[in-house]
């Protein structure tokens, strides 16, 4: 059975439609794993029993012929999308054990596109993190270590339970959200593709919000049909959710496989930066030759405004999660800690609920709002990202897309910058933009580090066209040939 | 002009007393402003709350259409500006009746802009008070403080229901013209359908901003007073308000920019928080909704609709009925009332109805206590008492006695003339009788008269009519009578 875990979600779904397993024999063997990868505290909340009634379901609806696209697939789901009657944490105490009675409409399309659902995922606390050490269940493991090397290295965060359960084999792909790289960074620390959409391309309507104008959710898959498959079920405008996008949802497996003749991809002259370590600027010319060697036509570009994304994201977002988190009161749901009078039941509940990340950000957010220094900061980082966003869209009148590195560096160790928040922030220096641009980017894994760890090039697209992000993703993935696969050595420790 | 009340005698001269308000008016609709849970007051506690109204994890706000064109129909109404482009805020402040910790509101950019109100006062002058602006905004739950010994509950009911604030410049001058102020910005609003206006319930509330300065001088600095829920309230907060700072800065003192409250019981008003002390709301643009843009069709629709409004009806009242000022002005005040005037005035002589609305049916309602949706007396009703009049059936003596007791027992006009026996006798056999008897009876008046003493020719009718019992038509009796005498 355990081959059954290693299939592509598009194989598996051919398969089941072939009728070579039942969905049920599909969904044992990933509750399995999942079992057996415990050690990755990937998983915060396994639904076992709900996968397998999940995939009776299913397995009656392929037997009628009346199977959904993504019918029987066994998927992991972030721990901050709300599921139905399910706990929800969004990897904070302070929630407790709040269950949603009301489910994301993310999840709900892809459980009516007939998935399965394997448990929740670990993540950063409230998706704060770009190694996934701020959950209060504690840190993820990266299926990956460096070789001859048992110390444990870091998934990449917020979304590194979803990674990590990929990427050991124990769910065929996951849900994840995107705020500032938190899909496609773990991605690439854990060689799988990890695509954030345009903003507005999924509803964002039951996924506990982080910074909402940034938030996105995306799929994390073995492939780049994969997330294909996965995005034609997670899509479509919803009307609870004022800023999705009514726009028309393509099936985006079918753009995969045409050719990239004449495909203009644009080099960003500014993400050289003197910091990027020298295999990973070599890895971006490989990934450059690649395309060329399809028939894209390669063209520098010019993003000045660049350098300031980053230090303008952190002050976006942390300002509108100051404002989003404030609901986590101790009025209403999850954790309350008494106190002596209502302000300080406030302050102990707050105290004691979120973790040291999500305070500091929390902090930043109240005061960057705060009178007499909104114009100095918030306002100034709002003009900021109007101009990011018009550097993209001078850039796509030249060309199509654009190649970069995802991450600055390959996976570090656990706690090897969890003391250093500047120096965790700028894992996403690569990211950020298209998340302020609102862009639809993608994370292919395209090689090894020296040290064996997976390194991934990301493509950043115009708005809507996440087609040709794909279809040149699917190019890239082709071309780079990456099969490496970390080792089970969770499997032993038990 | 200036109302009497608006400058006030102080130990060391006159001071005029400024006001501004600004008025928090629910919004009619069936759902809240971005949720779709219902909105009807009095019901069971939290039994309209939807998981977005509680500020549920990963919930998201969708504005309510209905209660956007609410806020433009009022916006219309006030003679505003309404602006193509608005943007929705969050106000950030920590209550538990704030389920998410911060309120919808609209900061830099309302639906609404500058606009202006007629009031009319009472010397029949009429001021016209500025409309800052007008937004949409969510109101909030409510506290319950007395349900339990240990805690304090919270009713969600209300939180997330739309509220217009409407914000007017310190154009006020006076108690006087505060009243009438809030009294003609109510009726707009009922006329509209966009706030029932009962301050009773909340569904109206203001907020008073009053300073003081010598008459001629530049704005003094002022005070606001939050929730001040009823026309009386409001009048009494600024006396107390403005005696007050005439107080302090009579005796050396200034004036602190500060928050206070009102004491209903007590008449005063108390100091609840102090400009230094002031919240900082951190307000920014809800990233959770797209900024409002109307369109020009669809603000021309709305217009289209609007309803015709006092001052409007009151123009045609005096033009088209030829009512006097004062009338239309009584007549279109409430809405209510310019309803039943105008079913009672229907194919009919306006001046009468009029008359008859404004006289008779005010006094009764005065007297019992009752406001005209109360009424006893259907319009259609009080229209057949005047058609009997009209025809002659009745005196117009009788019609008063008639009308009294339908107001008493609510039946119609011609029931109580019937069961009672008060047709007016016009019949000239009839009442030439009563004439001549009057007459032989009086024989030493008749004399008198003849010799030029005319005002007896009063004397003659009275005795007619007394013989009649009231009943015989006048003007049949003045005929016959001069006949006789002259």
């Amino acid at each position: 059975m355990a081959e059954l875990t290693r299939l592509t979600i598009a194989e598996a779904r051919d398969r089941l439609r072939g009728r070579e397993f039942s969905a049920r024999e599909l969904a044992q063997a990933h509750n399995l794993a999942v079992e057996k990868a415990r050690p990755l505290n990937a998983i915060v909340l396994e639904t076992a029993d709900r996968a397998l009634d999940m995939a009776e379901v299913s397995d009656k609806r392929i037997a009628n012929g009346e199977e959904g696209v993504l019918e029987g697939i066994p998927l992991a789901v972030k721990d901050l999308f709300c599921t139905d009657g399910v706990r929800a944490t969004a990897g904070s105490r302070i929630l407790g054990n709040f269950v949603p009675p009301y489910e994301s409409t993310v999840t709900a399309n892809l459980w009516n596109a007939g998935a399965v659902m394997l448990g929740k995922a670990n993540m950063d606390e409230f998706a704060m993190g770009s190694s996934n050490e701020t959950s209060c269940f504690g840190p993820v493991e990266n299926p990956w270590r460096l070789p001859g090397n048992g110390s444990p290295i870091v998934p990449g965060g917020s979304s590194g339970g979803s990674a990590s359960i990929v990427a050991a084999r124990a769910a065929l792909g996951a849900t994840g959200t995107d705020t500032g790289g938190s899909v496609r960074q773990p991605a690439s620390f854990t060689g799988l593709v990890g695509l954030k959409p345009t903003y507005g391309r999924c509803s964002r309507w039951g996924i506990i919000a982080f910074a909402s104008s940034l938030d996105q959710a995306g799929p994390l898959t073995r492939t780049v049909r994969d997330a294909a498959i996965m995005l034609t079920a997670m899509s479509g405008y919803d009307p609870k959710d004022s800023t999705s996008a009514d726009v028309p949802v393509p099936d985006f497996e079918a753009a995969l496989g045409g050719d990239i003749k004449g495909l203009r991809v644009g080099i960003p002259d500014e993400y050289r930066t003197d910091e990027l370590p020298a295999e990973i600027a070599a890895l971006w010319q490989q990934g450059l030759r690649w395309l060329e060697d399809a028939g894209a036509e390669t063209r520098d570009v010019r993003l000045p405004h660049t350098k300031y994304a980053l230090p303008a994201y952190y002050i976006v977002a942390p300002a509108e999660a100051s404002s989003n988190l404030a609901r986590y009161d101790g009025v209403r749901y999850g954790l309350r800690v008494k106190g002596e009078d209502l302000v300080d039941m406030y302050e102990r509940t707050r105290a004691e609920g979120f973790g040291p990340e999500v305070t500091r950000r929390v902090m930043i957010g109240t005061y960057v709002l705060s009178e007499g220094y909104y114009d100095a900061y918030y306002l100034q980082a709002q003009k900021v990202r109007t101009l990011v966003a018009r550097d993209f869209e001078n850039a796509f009148e030249h060309v199509d897309v654009l190649l970069t590195p995802t991450a600055p560096s390959e996976a570090f160790a656990v706690g090897d910058k969890s003391d250093d928040p500047i120096a965790m922030y700028l894992n996403d220096v690569f990211t950020v933009p298209a998340s302020m641009a609102g862009l639809p980017a993608i994370s292919v894994p395209a090689g090894l580090s020296k040290s064996g760890l997976p390194l991934g090039l990301q493509l950043i697209g115009k708005a809507f066209d996440e087609e040709t992000v794909l279809r040149t993703a699917d190019v890239l993935e082709s071309a780079a040939g990456f099969e490496a696969e970390p080792e089970p050595w969770w499997e032993m420790t038990q | 002009m200036v109302g009497d009340d608006a400058v006030i005698e102080g130990a060391t001269g006159s001071w005029e007393v400024v006001i501004g308000l600004e008025v928090h008016a629910q919004v009619i609709s069936d759902a809240k402003l971005f949720s779709g849970a219902a909105t009807a007051f009095g019901a069971e506690p939290n039994t309209q709350v939807s998981f977005i109204d509680a500020a549920m994890p990963g919930t998201l706000p969708v504005i309510n259409e209905a209660c956007v064109a609410q806020a433009v129909r009022t916006g219309l109404g006030l003679n505003a500006e309404i602006n193509r482009y608005s943007v929705f805020d969050r106000k950030n402040y920590f209550y538990p009746d704030l389920p998410p910790n911060y309120q919808i509101s609209q900061y830099a950019q309302p639906v609404v802009g500058p606009g202006m109100v007629r009031v009319d006062l009472e010397d029949g002058s009429v001021r016209e008070v500025g409309i800052e602006r007008l937004h949409l905004e969510q109101d909030a739950g409510k506290s319950l403080h007395d349900r339990r010994p240990d805690a304090t509950c919270v009713d969600l009911n209300r939180a997330g229901v739309a509220l217009m604030e409407i914000v007017s410049r310190p154009d006020l001058r006076g108690v006087g013209e505060a009243g009438a102020y809030i009294r003609k910005l109510r009726a707009i609003l009922r006329y509209l359908g966009t706030c029932d206006g009962n301050m009773e319930q909340g569904s109206l509330r203001c907020d008073v901003n009053v300073s003081v300065r010598r008459p001629g001088a530049p704005l003094g600095t002022r005070c606001e007073i939050k929730n001040v829920n009823s026309v009386r309230f409001v009048q009494q907060a600024i006396d107390y308000e403005a005696r007050r700072q005439i107080d302090i800065l009579e005796g050396g003192g200034e004036i602190e920019q500060e928050t206070r409250l009102f004491d209903a019981d007590r008449g005063v008003t108390r100091s609840m928080r102090r400009k230094e002390e002031a919240h900082d709301y951190r307000y920014f643009p809800d990233p959770d909704l797209l900024p409002l843009e109307l369109s020009d069709a669809y603000i021309d629709a709305i217009r289209a609709g609007l309803p015709e409004l006092p001052d409007q009806k009151k123009v045609r009242f005096v033009e088209q009925l030829g009512l006097s000022e004062y009338d239309a002005g009584v007549l279109v005040a409430e809405k209510e009332v310019a309803d039943y005037f105008e079913r009672v005035a229907d194919g009919r002589e306006a001046k009468t109805a009029s008359n008859w609305v404004t006289g008779e049916l005010f006094g009764k309602l005065n007297e019992s206590g009752r406001e005209i949706t109360d009424s006893p007396v259907s319009p259609d009703d009080l229209g057949d008492l005047i058609d009997l009049v009209a025809d002659g059936t009745l005196s117009g003596r009788l019609a008063k006695e008639v009308f009294d007791a339908m107001f008493e027992s609510g039946r119609p006009p011609g029931e109580i003339v019937e069961e009672r026996g008060l047709e007016q006798v016009s019949d000239r056999g009839e009442i030439e009788a009563l004439v001549d008897t009057v007459v032989g009876e009086n024989a030493d008046k008749v004399e008198e008269y003849r010799a030029g003493k005319d005002k007896l020719f009063g004397f003659f009718v009275g005795q007619v009519m007394k013989a009649s019992q009231g009943r015989a038509n006048p003007k049949v009796v003045n005929d016959i009578l001069r006949q006789k005498l002259d």
